[in-house]
């Protein structure tokens, strides 16, 4: 990676990506990997997105923490590559092959003298909550976002930098890394493409009254599944119930939960039926007894993956359910939950008592709140849609929701598309 | 030129205040090497300059950095393509993961250090090998997805040849009327866009168009593929640096189907058929012609079924909402029927079969089909079972559409790899009963598809993981396959649509451009990429024993008449699978060899009483075992400190001499730690740790020579997010030597 100068304000390229995510990240890497310079720009302390808090990806069950491993490698080797951290991007202008790009750098209050040595965190005396692991612990106010971290070095909570309590960080450094009066700065990026990969959020379960979540503590989401089996995780790797940290041996999987629902993600978000059997592997390690229940409309496993849905069905133990979860409710005597299915073509309704229940929530494109500051189409969800030739050129979960692979597949070919627009002008 | 040594060590980070520096320093200078440095914070500006003038005023071309892991700031230490640098772990290998101040944690240190100063003293700064290179690319196959593959390359400004073995462009597209909605509010039916893509592509003059042309021959490597082919009987050909193969896919094939009633009556067709029918002049009942009434289309026919494709093809449940639409649109009155397992439409095309549901006249139902038939009136009745209303129905209707799956060009047919297995088992035989030193069996070459036809030893096509489609890491490299500078694209890649194709395009020309651009100076691909450094084969030595050419990954090697390895550097992806292999130790990098490593071995200080200070070696994978480690010391676990660590590029990279050479020079174990093998395996270089598993009986061959215990060495599979295991590996390791006792070799 390039070292972005202190005293530069004015960087050129050939494209800037916007979002530091999974897609992001390959879109400069690509782009970089050809000898084409490429700015990355990431909103968080480091990059890594959403990928970097998964446990494991479907089918192969293999950790995230391997491929954003050699990416991260390949960014770090290729000068080609700025990476910009706490960036958020202002006003951009100019036209398709001559961009003007303002983004503004926050501070991160630690400078790059920083050696990640931990002597900070340690007499740091404020904790706040740890948004990586969705509130479920805490970390200093100085910290480092988690294990595979990039930049590798420490930022303060913007909270906290004018905290007095700080000053002892500031104290324990040895490397005169800690500048708790940084300020913001603006830099301009003349690039010839911009490419969004903001990527999504999880949908909003507490907006999901029926089903819970917020009200009964056994109730989570997926993305809080993927935290908790994550040995790096708020729970070192146990899967545990929130309400008495007890061994889980009955688990309810509710699919579409708020998905393919007009009242809240009409579309489908094609990838929480694998998620949620994969969590389904996560108990089976952890609990082998443990019994599975899925509540679902359509088990949706395209291609190869649909291996992945018959190793499921062979296992004795994994129910499937096909109907909708209409309601959640908790047995009061043992936080328990009971879900009330209803079979989507009979009608007839079913009751079934789990300990845990993992609400399968869809993506929502992080555009349908922050749409991006050039004027792009966008479809009635938020999504950009692609190859309008308007506005910036969108690339992965910002222009459908879709699985990691997918992502990078769509994410190498933006990386061409981007440099096309550059090699026509 | 000869090595000029500066090593640099940093007391930063705790290094200073749980070592002893001095001592550290004068293990350095013992080796008389021209600059001994330390220095409170060797990442800081001012230390890395000092390395520099370093370099410029003593001419170093060789530097150790004895600080933290090579996975922080390695851009600061990179010192130009001169110098040899190496990165010695004191941080997060050494004083976060062991007791400061402790003997046995500084013994581990000055082993480190001198290791790595022997790893910089037996290695060379690599320089590429380079060609001249051609830069243009050919594409094969002619539907939306190499139309557009020739387009985005050739947008790029590189040459393309596209072959098409059809007369025209278009592929499926041009027998399709109408494809799935990919614009909001995703409800209605769009156009190909085949016939502007041909025409876009026919003028631009970046593109040479061939149709009705197949490959005889693709011979040589990236950037110099040499290919014949044929047209009309007509034979050309031309010279390119990588290629796209966009060979997409065929229907499967029908009559395979059994109780599905294809061929008991004209009315029975697949969703191909009816695209056709659509396509000429509408639809009509094939029987007699007469105006359809009823239509059922049954989903999955073969498809998500162990006896026919096992996977699903992701496009028939929209193919045959888009085929009810095309009913709909010509009888307003016709009843249409779907029966399915699960409805699949994904992301915003839910949204397309939301707007379907609200056609009164279509059924939807799920069920599993029990058998179809034809009735006395002519009509086709369905039996379907396994309802969700808990009851057996039967529709009877005029037409019924077989929603037939996807198979990739790529797949080979069973019959030929039936014929390829016995050809195998036959060889093996003959070889078993002529031979019997245990050498293995010459491999047959693997059979392939006969499209790219290339020349490999190891087979004429992609090598193919599952049902046809091409080997690679498909979750994090979707574009890799074991055919460097050969990237497969759309439905020949995965089960796709049209609009998925295209996208697909861009990406496969992507890396068909980089290829190209990487050859061109000598550099590699993923998942090295960027490496300069390339095998050398010293050939006087050569037994011809073929291990190199039938164990590299990605068909690197060819093989002369006598079986000498023919060498294709272009095609290498550096992971040292065939030094590993290489029984004569003949094969080598500048910068990675098995002198080095043996050197490397030699360095380490193996004290001679067991009792007190075992020593293990253990060879770990460096691309997921070695971060591994560090997290395990980013998280301060604290592990044993008998255990000294040699890096591999890949674990399938280890020669077995060098475990020789660990056990004879007193080591007590000798531990080795790669990825995960296996169908889902994790192996960077795709067969690196199948392959290491298979060195273990060269190694239980080493022990018997050496008479050692076969405990002595373990081989672990370890994933880079296993970092809390580490210490138990080590120390359940350390616990099965103990038993075993102390290696009688250490005194002598």
């Amino acid at each position: 990676m390039a070292e972005f100068e202190p005293d530069e304000s004015q960087i050129r390229a050939e494209t800037l990506v916007v979002g530091g995510g999974i897609a992001g990240m390959t879109v400069a890497i690509e782009t970089a990997e050809l000898g084409k310079h490429v700015i990355l720009a990431e909103k968080l302390p480091s990059i890594g997105g959403r990928v970097a808090a998964m446990h494991q990806y479907f089918p192969k069950l293999c950790p995230p923490t391997c491929g954003i491993e050699i990416n991260l490698k390949r960014i770090r080797q290729n000068p080609y590559i700025r990476v910009l951290t706490l960036a958020e991007i202002g006003k951009i202008s100019g036209s398709p092959g001559d961009y003007e790009v303002e983004i503004t750098l926050k501070p991160r209050y630690v400078n790059d003298k920083c050696t990640a040595c931990g002597d900070c965190e340690k007499v740091c005396e404020i904790e706040r909550d740890n948004e990586f692991n969705y509130g479920l612990d805490k970390s200093k106010a100085i910290y480092i976002p988690h294990l595979m971290a990039y930049p590798p070095r420490y930022v303060v909570d913007p909270e906290y930098a004018s905290d007095e309590r700080m000053k002892k960080c500031v104290e324990a450094c040895k490397y005169d890394a800690i500048e708790l009066d940084m300020q913001p700065r603006t830099v301009t990026a003349k690039v010839k493409a911009v490419v969004w990969a903001t990527g999504w959020r999880p949908y909003d379960a507490t907006k999901i009254d029926n089903l819970g979540f917020g009200r009964f503590k056994n109730v989570i989401t997926n993305v809080i599944m993927e935290r908790m089996a994550s040995v790096n995780g708020p729970t070192s790797g146990k899967i545990i119930r929130p309400s008495d940290q007890k061994e889980i041996t009955k688990i309810g999987f509710v699919q579409c939960a708020g998905s393919r629902d007009e009242n809240h993600l009409p579309y489908c978000s094609a990838v929480c039926c694998l998620a949620s059997m994969k969590h389904a592997t996560y108990i089976r390690e952890l609990y082998p007894d443990a019994e599975v229940h899925m509540f679902y409309i359509d088990v949706r496993s395209p291609g190869r993956l649909e291996d992945f849905y018959v190793k499921m069905q062979e296992d004795e133990k994994f129910h499937f359910h096909r109907g909708k979860v209409a309601k959640i409710e908790e047995n009061p005597a043992n936080q328990n939950l009971v879900l009330h299915a209803e079979n989507t073509l009979t009608g007839q309704i079913t009751t079934t008592e789990v300990d845990l229940a993992v609400l399968a929530t869809g993506m929502v494109p992080n555009t349908a709140d922050e749409a991006p500051p050039l004027e792009t189409p966008l479809d009635d969800f938020g999504f950009i849609v692609p190859d309008t030739g308007k506005g910036v050129l969108g690339t992965g979960s910002a222009v459908r929701p879709m699985e990691v692979s997918a992502s990078i597949q769509d994410a190498t070919g933006t990386a061409l598309k981007a440099l096309n627009i550059g090699t026509r002008r | 030129m000869d090595p000029k040594i500066g090593v640099y060590i940093c007391k930063g980070c705790e290094i200073g205040r749980s070592l002893d520096i001095d001592q550290l320093i004068k293990e350095a200078e013992a080796g008389k090497h021209p600059v001994c440095k330390t220095h409170d914070c060797l990442c800081s500006k001012e230390a890395v300059n000092m390395i520099r003038q370093d370099i410029e005023g003593e001419g170093l071309n060789r530097i150790v950095v004895a600080a933290c892991s090579n996975r922080v700031f390695p851009e600061l230490f990179d010192f130009g393509k001169n110098v040899l640098t190496d990165r010695v772990n004191l941080r997060e290998q050494v004083v976060w993961s062991h007791t400061p101040n402790d003997e046995d944690t500084q013994m581990l240190a000055e082993d480190c250090l001198r290791m790595g100063i022997a790893k910089v003293k037996h290695g060379e700064p690599p320089e590429p090998y380079t060609e001249e290179t051609s830069k243009d690319i050919m594409v094969v196959g002619g539907g939306i997805t190499g139309m557009t593959a020739a387009k985005a390359a050739a947008e790029a400004g590189y040459k393309v040849f596209l072959v098409e073995k059809e007369t025209h462009l278009g592929g499926w597209a041009t027998k399709f009327k109408k494809t799935f909605p990919k614009h909001p509010p995703y409800q209605q039916l769009e156009d190909t866009t085949h016939t502007e893509l041909i025409e876009e592509i026919s003028k631009n003059d970046n593109i040479t168009i061939h149709t009705s042309t197949v490959i005889d021959k693709t011979s040589g490597q990236p950037g110099k593929f040499e290919v014949t082919v044929s047209s009309n009987g007509q034979k050309s050909t031309f010279m390119v640096g990588s290629i796209v193969q966009a060979t997409g896919w065929v229907p499967y094939d029908p009559e395979k189907l059994g109780h599905w009633g294809y061929g008991i009556s004209p009315d029975i067709v697949t969703n191909v058929q009816m695209e056709e029918m659509v396509n000429n002049g509408g639809i009509k009942r094939p029987s007699d012609g007469k105006p359809v009434e009823s239509i059922a289309f049954l989903q999955c026919a073969g498809s998500r079924d162990q006896d026919h494709l096992p996977y699903c093809s992701a496009v028939c449940c929209r193919v045959s909402l888009k085929q009810a639409r095309y009913v709909r649109e010509q009888y307003p009155d016709a009843k249409i029927y779907i029966i399915y397992k699960d409805i699949r439409t994904p992301q915003q095309y839910e949204m397309f079969y939301a707007y379907a549901q609200e056609d009164e006249g279509l059924f939807l139902t799920k069920g599993e089909i029990a058998g179809v038939a034809k009735d006395d009136d002519g009509k086709i009745v369905v039996d379907v079972e396994e309802t969700l209303l808990g009851e057996d129905i039967k529709i009877k209707t005029d037409m019924v559409v077989l929603a037939t799956g996807m198979v990739p060009t790529t797949k080979v047919p069973d019959e030929i790899l039936e014929e390829h297995q016995q050809a195998l088992e036959e060889t093996k035989e003959e070889e078993e009963a002529k031979t019997d030193d245990g050498k293995k069996a010459a491999e047959a070459a693997e059979p392939g598809a006969k499209i790219l036809n290339l020349t490999y030893r190891q087979g004429t096509d992609l090598p193919t993981l599952k049902y046809g489609f091409p080997d690679s890491h498909f979750i994090c490299f979707p574009y890799e396959t074991r055919r460097t500078g050969i990237y497969a694209a759309g439905a020949v890649r995965a089960p796709m649509d049209f609009a998925s194709g295209a996208n697909d395009a861009y990406g496969a020309a992507m890396k068909a451009i980089q290829s190209v651009e990487a050859v061109g100076v000598g550099a590699s691909v993923h998942p090295r990429v960027g490496d300069i450094s390339f095998p050398d084969f010293f050939m006087q030595r050569c037994t011809q024993c073929k291990r190199c050419t039938e164990e590299c990954p990605f068909g690197t090697l060819d093989e002369d008449d006598k079986g000498t390895p023919l060498p294709n550097p272009f095609r290498c992806r550096r992971c040292g699978i065939c030094l590993g292999a290489c029984p004569e130790r003949i094969i080598s990098f500048k910068n990675y060899n098995i002198n080095q490593i043996s050197q490397i071995i030699k360095s380490i200080n193996v004290p001679d009483e067991f009792e007190e200070k075992p020593r293990i070696l253990a060879f770990i994978c460096e691309n997921d075992a070695l971060p591994s480690v560090d997290m395990a010391g980013l998280k301060r676990l604290q592990y044993n400190p008998y255990i000294r660590i040699i890096p591999l590029r890949c674990l399938g990279s280890m020669n077995s001499i060098w475990v020789g050479d660990a056990l004879s020079s007193g080591f007590d174990g000798v531990l080795l730690i790669g990825c995960k093998k296996g169908d889902d395996y994790q192996c960077h270089f795709i067969r690196g740790s199948e392959l290491a598993n298979t060195r273990m009986d060269n190694v239980r061959e080493k022990l018997t020579q050496l008479v050692l215990e076969e405990e002595r060495v373990q081989l672990h599979e370890l994933a880079i997010s296993d970092y809390d295991k580490i210490p138990k590996i080590f120390d359940d390791f350390l616990e099965v030597i103990e038993t075993v006792g102390p290696n009688p070799y250490k005194d002598m």
